[in-house]
């Protein structure tokens, strides 16, 4: 088989859905004008597919520390932290999570992708075993592939599987990592983390890290994330997130109160191997964090909407994950029916994402939505509406 | 009842309801070119697996894994570990 040939399938795919007028996986917005509209085709949509839940991307104050960054320390750091040296922002921004999450030390990496890979990669190596929820994003399962471990799965949300699987290594549990999700990107479900934590304190050793892509911000009474609403931070050995969905910039980072977090750092390639975030990245994501902690109404605007469609959509009769989330899916059984119902939302100047299998959990196709504190009651309605519509 | 024989049996008796209807599944059966079989029916199959063996299967094993043969010797290794 040459090189060229395993892209077959892919092409066949890629053919046929240009062919059906707009292409879901190649959207481009000609124009963003806030956080929630934005221009497509020469139409004004409504965006309700960017994770951008607490509507801070044009914040003016996170606008303002960006313009200042660029104007003062330039557009870019042209390389790594390691080998070309830190910015103090760099620093700063770090005490700032750790002080956020009342944690001993936080690294910074360039993107969330990027904070798995390292992380993971670098916490475990051959001889050791990674145990992950299934329904862990793609950069977990890369993370945990580079680290050389051995990689189980458990059943989604099961901690009593999880449970059996720990039971199962023996004297090995104690070279196990567990790795769960706060929110799962997906059907926008929480794990059971008081559960999930408590099956890890009956095997001493073992490590638990959660990914709070998804939930900082947006779940606990700080915003700090899942493991904060559970009570059961102390239980979770490394936090890792993201500053591309709540703090409206990219990167990611990786907190924990092990002393050992240090020497990760300088073992991990995956940070020492990337150039660093850029000033103005760094400056609008710690003016981001100041907003997200010392503004609780932000959250509760983002779930006031979020209840609101759900309960909408729900009422429309559309299948749906098992809880109101700010990731509301709808569930349609064939593709093809997802990707007509996604044009005609796109047709109504309502932008969600379009998720087919392979990337779905269960090999059905999902119109995600995703919703933001800075929708107006009346942009919720109107995604509402053009959903109406397509029930109709 | 961790000899070969015994382990391919139990396989078969638990890969046959998934198999496409009429498809003989055998020691030879492949699970891609013969079933059909994408990752997702692949993973069911595997925790069903998982579930009668009371065994974890890695994920890294899978990669290697083309026929019904190939998973059987992978389970006899991993029942002789326990």
């Amino acid at each position: 088989m040459a090189i060229f040939d395993k892209f077959r399938a892919l092409a066949e795919t890629r053919r046929a859905l240009a062919a059906s007028g707009i292409d879901s996986i190649h959207v481009v917005m000609d124009r963003v004008v806030s956080a929630t509209e934005a221009f497509i085709d020469g139409r004004p949509v409504i965006l309700a597919g960017t994770n951008n839940y607490l509507g801070l991307t044009f914040h003016p104050d996170c606008i303002a520390a960006a313009c200042e960054a660029v104007r003062t320390l330039g557009t870019g750091t042209t390389g790594s932290r390691v080998a070309n040296g830190s910015y103090a922002a760099h620093e700063q921004l770090e005490r700032d999570l750790a002080s956020f999450f009342g944690r001993r030390g936080v690294i910074v990496f360039s993107t969330g992708y990027v904070a798995n890979l390292g992380m993971l990669s670098t916490l475990a190596g051959p001889g050791d075993v990674f145990v992950i929820d299934a329904d862990c994003h793609a950069s977990i399962y890369d993370g945990v592939r580079l680290s050389g471990a051995e990689i189980l799965r458990f059943r989604h949300n099961d901690p009593e599987d999880l449970d059996k699987r720990l039971r199962r290594l023996g004297a090995r549990v104690e070279n196990a990592i567990l790795v769960v999700e706060g929110i799962y990107s997906m059907w926008g479900d929480r794990a059971p983390l008081a559960e999930i934590a408590a099956v890890k304190r009956r095997y001493p050793g073992a490590l638990l890290v959660v990914d709070e892509a998804h939930s900082l911000g947006v779940l606990g009474e700080r915003g700090r994330g899942r493991a904060e609403e559970a009570g059961v931070e102390a239980d979770v050995d490394f936090v890792i997130g993201t500053f591309s969905k709540s703090l409206g910039a990219i990167g990611g980072y990786s907190a924990s109160d092990h002393p050992e977090l240090d020497l990760i750092r300088y073992a991990n390639r995956p940070y020492v191997f990337t150039a660093s975030p850029s000033p103005a990245i760094i400056a609008s994501t710690r003016t981001a964090l100041r907003i997200l902690a010392s503004q609780p109404g932000l959250r509760e605007r983002l779930w006031e909407n979020s209840r609101r469609l759900y309960g909408r959509l729900k009422g429309l009769g559309f299948l749906l994950g098992p809880e109101p989330s700010p990731i509301i899916a709808v569930r349609f059984a064939k593709r093809e029916e997802a990707h007509a119902a996604w044009r005609r939302l796109m047709e109504h100047g309502v932008y969600v994402n379009l998720v087919l299998p392979p990337a779905t959990p269960d090999g059905g196709s999902l119109l995600r939505c995703s919703v933001s504190a800075g929708h107006s009651p009346e942009q919720i309605e109107r995604i509402g509406d053009a959903f109406e519509r397509l029930a109709g | 009842m961790d000899t070969y024989e015994e382990i391919l049996n139990e396989v078969i008796a638990l890969l046959t309801p998934l198999a496409p209807p009429g498809r003989r599944v055998a020691e030879d059966t492949d699970f891609v070119a013969d079933l059909e079989f994408d990752s997702l029916k692949v993973m069911g199959f595997v925790e069903k697996v998982e579930d009668r063996f009371d065994i974890s299967v890695p994920l890294n094993l899978l990669p290697d894994i083309r026929t019904v043969r190939d998973f059987v010797v992978q389970l006899q290794r991993l029942l002789g570990e326990r």
